[in-house]
């Protein structure tokens, strides 16, 4: 499988100005949204510890908790599944399907089924199925991966949904209003809510007291296929998992808050018991979740509520793209549980970082993403899976400033060749730092020059 | 107290100005300074490419350079962060521990450690960007970071208000990275330009003259990014303007 | 060895050492003027708030407001509509519905929300494929927040149970703000005391 080139990919992404511009804007005025939010909150720091405590207990605890919610939620009448991974949840949910004979699926957002890549497992076994998030079902009409697990078609303007709608569901290509194009999509999709054998969604928080699971929505899809179809499904990472209900209290307040600087999502809804005459299963998915909790310094990733606060933030991500990380998850969080995944495909992520630590601020767990980054860069170079040029560059540079001599050397050298060097042989296609920057200027002595000459030398 | 100095390699090639000035500030205040002349670097640019045993062998020099000083001062944000914070690929010795916990970025030693407040001496009848390094900033905690809710303060902020005629300007994003990020700069090229050249076009429109910073390796990349976009931009560091620059 | 053995055999050898669970502490704020704080957070949502007038009935409340209605669902007693709530079989019937009429248990004025609950729907899917949503609250069951909103035993005992905030919503094109996105398009709250929900007065099912 080969390696994902994310500053090859961010490099198209910017070239395209229009779109790029709108994108870090548009996100940026999300994260502006967040600070609103979290100003008007007193206790939004005390919040933001009470959860992370609460979800770094949860997880030293995670056996029992999943027990106690399976034992919960079986009692109120659900099914409950385990699988193993990814491969195993796909066949778990085709078999529930079958069994019931539904052949069209509507299913709301999940980032743990794109994970999964449940979607093509199903089509290919005759199951018709309507993402039916807005964001989502754009991607899906244009056969892209979504590229923000809060907005999944914020990469995309207005004109680019017409020509999407346009070409698959009939709307008027040249119509680019956005509240047409949403009335469009609404229309198209009312149908297969009421027509739809089974339902799917994810689920935002489990818990285990009460054996229920929450979702959190603002389109209404989630709720109109829960309860519409017989048979409702629920995919579901145990690393979801909350003890109480009155936890609820601490992540509704902060998930829609840090995801979209709005109090709360516009419908919240709490599942413990199917309808009755209906079917509620939930499948519980590892994986690769409990291994990654064995990780001495990669657990914490687990901590996550999936707000998308980080992507918001990250001038990396706003600038490149959730596109340009090859994953279902990207940005921050992405480039910490992406190599747990596949640690050659996605060695390039730990890179794209200036370990800024923004996205650790603006983390509603308090999960320690910059250093986990930082971590993830060692593991990488110990595995060998750094690029050949960047392996070299250090292994000169360690021998390089680890001797007084080589160093004095080569930092004259450079002042030097600054100054000497005449300017098509500083900027061409290799040296990287010019081609967007001119390289600093070289002054007339070195710093040591000028203190040996005017301090007198050693001390 | 033994004060010695620390000059990171990028300072020591292309902005001497700024260790002659910060070495000139701390003398100005009374402190002996010390400039071990076997020092090359701290081990960053190893360290944050994940290639620890790389760096071993220079931190251990920073090590023995740094001995036995009870503050090891430096005019970078990101290098007293890495000694601090991240310097492990070396044995911990007490030694080294020690070394480790006395270094200080400039702006930490003046405001927390001698706690000078008053620069009679300095005048910058500019407009200015106040620019903090990330690791400044959030690493070394020496301001309010706009993400975090708690009370404003901002340790740079504090000592340049009281130079005479400097005028501060906010820009929009007051503390959206630069993009430097070390090997970033080069491996990851196009967002790196893109988010200086949004940096310092940010500063322009709020209408900065200079921009000052504690953070010489974030300014290298700005003013290269300045210079290239043909914008009136001038880049100093807070030594030198604490230090009496009028320019 | 099954999935449901292996996975917890793998958690339970890889969980980190015992973290201790906090405790939620209060954030205990009077408040002075439940309803006005919860009108203010239900606005700025994009609910809004009919006020009912004396002498006029809710239904021709109701009617006055959404004048092109041809079919109102209510779920409460309280309000007739043109289509009783008994009288509707599978929850896709419910698709032509222009007004569906709840009451909500109660209020939260931290956000706006209703709460809701498969007793206050009948219907669950009411809440959903109306075209409107008109729900009555009562403003003395207004709480201060989420917390206290958790406290409610309808967590425990429903099988469905959703804060609406608002109508439906999305702003997944371009950031452009969309009310009225796949469920309601309105959602109106009448400020008004009525019977106790869980009484045996109410019509409603439980699906």
């Amino acid at each position: 499988m080969s390696r994902v080139d994310h500053a090859e990919a961010s490099s198209k992404f910017i070239e395209a100005k229009d779109h790029a511009d709108f994108h870090d804007k548009r996100l940026w005025d999300l994260r502006k949204k967040r600070d609103s939010e979290s100003e008007a909150m007193p206790e939004w720091e005390a919040l933001r510890t009470l959860a992370s405590a609460i979800k770094e207990h949860t997880l030293t605890h995670l056996g029992d908790y999943l027990e106690q919610f399976e034992k919960n939620a079986t009692a109120n009448g659900m099914i409950v599944h385990w699988a193993r991974d990814a491969a195993e949840h796909n066949q778990i949910v085709h078999a529930i399907l079958e069994q019931h004979g539904a052949t069209t699926l509507v299913k709301s957002k999940s980032m743990l089924t794109d994970e999964c890549e449940m979607r093509p497992f199903l089509e290919n076994r005759g199951i018709e199925i309507v993402e039916t998030d807005l964001g989502e079902r754009i991607q899906q009409l244009d056969d892209e991966p979504p590229s923000h697990i809060v907005v999944p078609a914020v990469h995309k303007l207005r004109g680019d949904v017409a020509e999407v709608f346009g070409r698959t569901i009939g709307t008027d290509a040249t119509n680019t209003d956005v509240p047409y194009l949403a009335e469009s999509q609404r229309r198209h999709t009312r149908p297969y809510y009421l027509k739809a054998g089974a339902a799917m969604t994810g689920a935002n928080f489990a818990i285990a007291e009460t054996g229920s699971f929450v979702v959190c929505t603002n389109e209404g899809n989630a709720d109109l296929g829960a309860n519409l179809p017989p048979l409702h499904i629920a995919s579901i990472g145990i690393e979801k998992l909350l003890p109480k209900v009155e936890h609820l209290g601490v992540f509704v307040r902060m998930l829609s808050r840090s995801a979209l600087g709005s109090p709360i999502t516009q419908i919240t809804s709490h599942f413990r018991a199917p309808r009755p005459g209906t079917e509620m299963h939930v499948v519980l998915v590892d994986n690769g979740r409990s291994e990654r909790l064995g990780m001495e310094d990669f657990w914490y990733s687990l901590k996550c509520i999936r707000c998308g606060a980080c992507m918001n933030t990250c001038p990396v991500y706003r600038r490149s793209g959730g596109l340009s990380y090859g994953s279902t998850y990207s940005g921050p969080i992405g480039v910490i549980i992406d190599p747990t995944f596949n640690l050659r495909k996605y060695s390039s992520l730990p890179f794209a970082s200036t370990l800024n630590g923004s996205c650790t601020s603006v983390c509603p767990v308090k999960i320690n993403i910059h250093e986990q980054i930082y971590k993830w860069r060692e593991v990488i170079a110990k595995r060998h899976q750094l690029p050949m040029v960047k392996k070299e560059a250090m292994r000169v540079a360690g021998k390089v400033l680890a001797s007084p001599k080589l160093y004095r050397a080569a930092v004259e050298a450079a002042a030097a060749g600054l100054e000497h060097l005449p300017r098509f042989l500083v900027y061409n296609p290799f040296n990287a730092w010019g081609r967007q920057r001119e390289v600093p200027s070289a002054p007339a002595s070195t710093f040591r020059q000028w203190y040996v000459a005017n301090r007198g030398g050693e001390r | 107290m033994k004060v010695a100095l620390f000059i990171p390699c990028y300072v020591d090639a292309f902005f001497p100005e700024v260790g002659i000035a910060t070495l000139e500030l701390l003398e100005r205040l009374g402190c002996e300074v010390d400039y071990p002349l076997d020092q090359t670097c701290c081990g960053q640019p190893m360290a944050n490419s994940g290639c620890h045993e790389d760096a071993h062998d220079t931190e251990a020099l920073f090590a023995r350079n740094f001995a036995g000083y009870d503050y090891i001062v430096t005019p970078s944000g990101s290098c007293a962060h890495h000694v601090r914070d991240q310097m492990t690929a070396i044995e911990q010795t007490p030694a080294v521990q020690a070394v480790r916990r006395n270094t200080r970025e400039l702006v930490e030693f003046l405001h927390d450690v001698l706690g000078v407040r008053e620069f009679p001496w300095a005048e910058f009848p500019h407009k200015v960007g106040l620019h903090i390094g990330c690791a400044t900033l959030r690493g070394l905690r020496e301001a309010k970071a706009s993400e975090i809710d708690e009370p404003a303060f901002s340790k740079p902020g504090r000592l340049l208000s009281a130079v005479k005629g400097l005028e501060f300007v906010q820009p929009e994003r007051p503390d959206e990275c630069c993009g430097f990020g070390g090997t970033f700069s080069v491996f990851e090229e196009p967002v790196s330009a893109k988010m200086g050249h949004d940096k310092v076009e940010d500063h322009h429109q709020a209408g900065a003259e200079y921009i000052v910073s504690p953070d010489m390796s974030c300014v290298m990349h700005q003013q290269g990014c300045a210079r290239r976009a043909g914008l009136p931009l001038k880049f100093i560091h807070i030594a030198q303007v604490l230090n009496g620059a009028r320019a | 060895m099954n999935s449901r053995a292996h996975i917890l055999a793998r958690v339970r050898r890889n969980q980190p050492p015992w973290r201790a669970l906090p405790e939620i502490p209060s954030f205990e704020r009077p408040l002075a003027d439940p309803w006005a704080a919860f009108a203010k957070a239900l606005a700025r949502m994009g609910g809004s708030v009919a006020v009912p007038t004396e002498g006029v009935a809710l239904d021709a409340l109701i009617s006055a407001r959404f004048p092109q209605a041809r079919v109102i669902c209510s779920a409460t007693p309280e309000v007739t509509g043109t289509r009783a709530m008994s009288t509707v079989g599978a929850p896709a019937e419910l698709d032509d519905v222009d007004v569906g009429v709840v009451r909500a248990a109660f209020g939260v004025a931290e956000t706006g929300s209703v709460w809701l609950s498969e007793r206050e729907f009948g219907i669950n899917v009411l809440g959903f494929l109306s075209q409107h949503l008109v729900v009555l609250l009562d403003p003395r069951s207004i709480v201060p927040d989420l917390h206290h909103a958790y406290r409610h035993p309808g967590f425990r005992e429903a099988r469905y149970a959703v804060f609406m905030t608002g109508p439906s919503a999305t702003a997944d094109i371009e950031g452009v703000l969309v009310r009225g996105a796949q469920g309601i398009r309105t959602l109106t709250v009448i400020p008004i005391a009525g019977a106790d929900p869980r009484s045996t007065k109410q019509q409603g099912r439980t699906a």
